[in-house]
């Protein structure tokens, strides 16, 4: 367990419900993350986390209910949608860092173009972040010359340079070779360690034990089970999460 | 030989001619082009609707006819334009139609993915488009773009039938004052488009490889 919450709440999403046609992705979704809390959210295949993650900076709209971030509602559309985003960075299982871009550009790019920033200063920050995930020495190659795990860790040095409220993490560690999994998880865990707002999708049970203040799980579309980490692994309530567990902990 | 020494002004001013057109028309396809693929990507239903009415109808009529409605139906609402303009009015909107449907493939080609981290950092459609998507787009574009603009070139030989004195008008006259040089008549005018289309298509593949190195 890392720093504790401050308790007043960041990111607040209540009666969420979201269709894709028929299929009821997001049932009655309540959701309340405190300033500086870090929540890891679980559950099988399809159970709709990506889709909570991404309704969260809108990348995804709502059918019913309410998300606000910092007591302000998500606006629908245009540049006030465009400046809520800015607020809140988001690291893809795919990184989608910019393949026609210098690792550099990569990182300079919102600073200087949603931001305003000076370009020497987008450039002086970027590289000390990038040092700070440990790839400053890459900084003018393209993201194809880097493995995986430097690109997520580009990726990650990229939403920092926002200066985010809140990080958004979908799978940032499912699309790389395991040997690279540990580098981008040590650079989350320490984010989470300074205080970073974050809510992240991943099945690394280690991660989650070691830098989460708590797990929520999702089954269906819905938040089954809510819980600080040692309670959900070691006593889940649900059969639900009991059933999972057991495969992937039997995995 | 003497052909080319006698009629070297002719030829020489009718091909500044097609040249011109060429050009002009280019330009106006490309700025339109863009736009055109840009509104069929936004996320403004109207503007979609409107770009994809645009180009299904150039695409789906004949060049001629697009000649036509500039030339003798702009006058019909008090527009009139001289023939040269007319002709840059036509070519350039008909290949505009091309142009976006080339950028618009160019578009869908570059993975959903970009756009989308472009717009979680808090890049407007416009900021994202300009600095993500089109530049990664251009890329698949080129050698597609490459061919539209090369049958432009050559399909401003239609407006010699609105009194253009562009390279193709010159046919006519040139065969009846030289009958017995036709074959060089014809080969001078063929020449005059090779000129601009050859460079052309050598432009396109040198910049094929150079945004391929850059990939
Ligand atoms: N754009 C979309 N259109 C239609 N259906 C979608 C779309 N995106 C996701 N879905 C469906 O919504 C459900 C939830 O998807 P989501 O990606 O949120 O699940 P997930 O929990 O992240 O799963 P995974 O662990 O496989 O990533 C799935 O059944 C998926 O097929
Ligand atoms: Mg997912």
């Amino acid at each position: 367990m890392t720093s504790a919450a401050t308790g007043e709440p960041l990111v607040e999403l209540s009666g969420v419900n979201k269709w894709f046609g028929d299929l009821h992705v997001l049932q009655d979704v309540d959701l309340t993350i405190a300033r500086g809390e870090v929540v890891v959210v679980i559950g099988p295949s399809g159970s709709g986390k990506s889709t909570l993650c991404r309704t969260i900076n809108r990348l995804e709209s709502i059918d019913q209910g309410r998300i606000t971030i910092d007591g302000t509602p998500l606006p629908e559309e245009g540049k006030a949608l465009a400046a809520l985003r800015s607020d809140v960075g988001m690291v893809f299982q795919s990184f989608n860092l910019f393949a026609h871009k210098t690792i550099l550009e990569n990182v300079t790019l919102g600073p200087v173009k949603v931001r305003g920033k000076g370009k020497a200063e987008a450039e002086k920050r970027a590289r000390e972040l990038l040092d700070r995930v440990g790839v400053g020495h890459q900084a003018d190659k393209v993201p194809a010359q880097l493995s995986g795990g430097q690109q997520q860790r580009v990726a990650i040095a990229r939403a920092l340079a926002m200066d985010p409220k809140v990080m958004l993490f979908d799978e940032p560690t499912s699309a790389l070779d395991p040997e690279m999994i540990n580098e981008v998880l040590e650079v989350m865990t320490s984010l989470a360690r300074d205080g970073m707002t974050m809510v992240v999708v991943t099945h690394e049970m280690g991660f989650a034990r070691r830098a989460a203040n708590r797990v929520v799980f999702m089954d269906a579309g819905r938040i089954v089970e809510s819980s600080d980490p040692e309670t959900f692994f070691t006593a889940p309530t649900s059969d639900r999460a009991k059933d999972f567990l057991s495969k992937i902990l039997n995995h | 030989m003497q052909f080319f020494i006698d009629n070297f002004d002719i030829l020489r001013d009718a091909f500044l001619q097609t040249l011109l057109l060429t050009v002009l028309s280019g330009v106006l396809a490309l700025v339109l082009g863009v736009v055109l693929a840009t509104m069929r990507v936004s996320p403004i239903p109207p503007l979609r609707g409107l770009a994809t009415f645009y180009v299904e109808t150039f695409r789906n009529t004949p060049l001629t006819v697009v000649f036509f409605f500039v030339i003798f139906g702009l006058p019909q609402i008090d527009t009139v334009v001289s023939f040269f303009t007319g002709a840059v009015i036509a070519v350039g909107m008909y290949t505009a139609a091309f142009v976006a449907e080339a950028v618009r493939s160019g578009i869908n080609s570059v993975s959903p993915g970009q756009a989308e981290a472009a717009r979680a950092l808090g890049l407007g459609f416009g900021q994202s488009l300009r600095e993500v998507v089109l530049p990664q787009a251009f890329r698949t574009v080129v050698p597609p773009l490459g061919s539209v603009f090369i049958a432009m070139a050559k399909n401003t030989s239609i407006a010699a039938g609105f009194s253009v004195s562009e390279l193709s008008s010159t046919l006519p006259r040139l065969v009846n004052a030289n009958a017995g040089d036709l074959l060089v008549v014809l080969l001078a005018v063929v020449i005059g488009y090779m000129i601009i289309t050859v460079p052309m298509a050598y432009a396109v593949n040198r910049l094929e490889r150079r945004v391929a190195i850059l990939r």
